[in-house]
């Protein structure tokens, strides 16, 4: 039983490692070794920074193919995290377009950086820090978390799914309403950090390895 | 109902053990920053920074593991701050755990460096410490300089210009710290909060001068910032976590309780 967080070179692993292994006693390895990740029973594909690097990266460490096999063949459970979920979408508009893995129909847009709260405060972009998150259709990656409950976000690009049936959770910011849980089948992704989300962060990397989809 | 403000408490490190008083009760040893930073996740803080005042380089492994060992336990944010000045550091600081580090001297002197930190880790995690302090007279337009050295060394640098210039370069972040209020316990510069957050895309915390939980109120809503940053109000149980956060709920801001 081994979780592989797949290092493709973009961000920061570890953090993501020490929450799995806190929550597990099963084996997490942080790798970019096609034999490790094919033999692995989960896959965390994570990601920081640009879409384009993350995806230049992921074709340079020639993973791109084999993410893309397992994608297709949904053998084992995936969880993508940030920069990891909206990589699963056709599109992003950052860096000018740039295609992604196509797994999910939708798009990955910029967050209008017009936007004010309540108080007539100007939101920032990045959107950054604790927001809510709304569970949009029942999944067993919620089990135990509460509806509407704080999760850690940190980015400036958002995902917007076309197919409802894939959409899990959504978070409200300005007037976006941010797809930041999608998935079908084995994968299910999110936006926010789970590893950084204190103890409902926890609790979905926990159901994530009890997953048997 | 949407984005919390944040509120970080900020602890001084030294050779990977805490330092200036931190009062929990019930606590074993009040230096210990694993402890003390469970008990702050543990009440709620939405973040935790850590300032290294270490001076050696051979206490500075020390405060490497001592982020290992936190990021093992505490599942929040972690901010390092403190002597990062290549990039090597902050390589150093993310591997063993750390979410996020704080470039202060450094960015001052060579402000490519924030540039490259960004490009090589991604502005998520590139904070910009600035430290601001007033240099107008009474009734003279306001302006702020950036000091150095603990607010002793001017250097000549318009603070809002110098924040523009740093989220050009790829700062996601700035902390700003007003080094008249420092220690004063009479409130944050609202100021030089307010100029710099209108002049930013990016989150700004405000740091210095914290004395009472209206304080932490007036900073987010008289000088619009995004986090507030504290340390003694917390350390030496003057209030805890969820008080100021209930307070500031009260007075209309989204607080994560």
């Amino acid at each position: 039983m081994t979780i592989a967080v797949i290092d493709y070179g973009m961000g920061n692993l570890h953090s993501v490692a020490k929450a799995l292994e806190h929550v597990t006693h099963e084996h997490v390895i942080i790798t970019r070794d096609p034999r490790c990740i094919r033999g692995a029973t989960r896959l965390v594909l994570p990601g920081q920074g640009a879409i384009r690097d993350c995806m230049g990266e992921l074709e340079k460490t020639e993973l791109r193919g084999l993410v893309l096999e397992l994608l297709a063949s949904q053998s084992k459970p995936l969880l993508g995290i940030c920069v990891g979920q909206q990589m699963l979408l056709d599109h992003s508009e950052e860096n000018g377009g740039i295609a992604c893995l196509g797994f999910l129909p939708g798009e990955v847009k910029h967050f209008p950086t017009d936007m004010r709260d309540a108080n007539e405060q100007r939101l920032k972009v990045p959107h950054m820090g604790w927001n809510l998150v709304h569970q949009h259709h029942d999944h067993p990656l919620w089990n135990g978390i509460d509806q509407d409950e704080h999760f850690y976000f940190v980015h400036s690009y958002y995902a917007e799914a076309s197919d409802d049936a894939t959409v899990f959770g959504t978070t409200e910011y300005g007037r976006v309403n941010a797809h930041v849980a999608i998935g079908r089948d084995a994968t299910f992704a999110v936006q926010f950090h789970p590893e950084k989300s204190s103890r409902a962060g926890l609790k979905l990397l926990e159901n994530f390895i009890n997953w048997t989809p | 109902m949407g984005l919390s403000k944040r509120i970080i408490p900020c602890l001084d490190v030294d050779g990977g053990r805490v330092v200036k008083g931190v009062n929990f009760i019930g606590i074993r040893d009040a230096g210990d920053p694993v402890e003390i930073a469970q008990r702050y996740n543990l009440q709620g803080a939405d973040e935790i920074t850590f300032l290294d005042i270490t001076a050696s380089h051979e206490d500075r492994d020390t405060t490497v593991e001592m982020v290992e060992r936190i990021a093992g336990e505490v599942f929040i944010p972690l901010t390092v701050g403190g002597g990062i000045r290549t990039c090597d550091d902050i390589r150093t600081m993310l591997n063993a755990g750390a979410d996020k580090v704080s470039i202060n001297t450094a960015a001052v002197n060579n402000p490519d460096f924030v540039r490259e930190a960004a490009d090589r880790f991604g502005s998520q995690c590139i904070v910009v410490a600035i430290d601001a302090k007033r240099v107008s007279g009474e009734g003279e337009p306001p302006r702020w300089e950036i000091f150095t050295h603990g607010g002793r060394r001017p250097t000549g640098l318009d603070a809002v210009e110098w924040a523009k210039k740093m989220v050009e370069f790829g700062a996601g972040e700035l902390l700003l710290t007003s080094m008249d209020r420092d220690g004063t316990k009479s409130g944050f510069d609202l100021g030089v909060t307010r100029a710099i957050s209108d002049a930013v895309t990016v989150p700004v915390i405000a740091s210095g001068g914290v004395g009472t939980l209206d304080h932490l109120v007036d900073g987010v809503l008289e000088g619009g910032a995004d986090a507030v940053l504290a340390a003694s109000i917390f350390h030496f149980g003057e209030y805890t976590i969820p008080e100021a956060k209930r307070y500031m709920a009260e007075r209309g801001i989204e607080m994560r309780l």
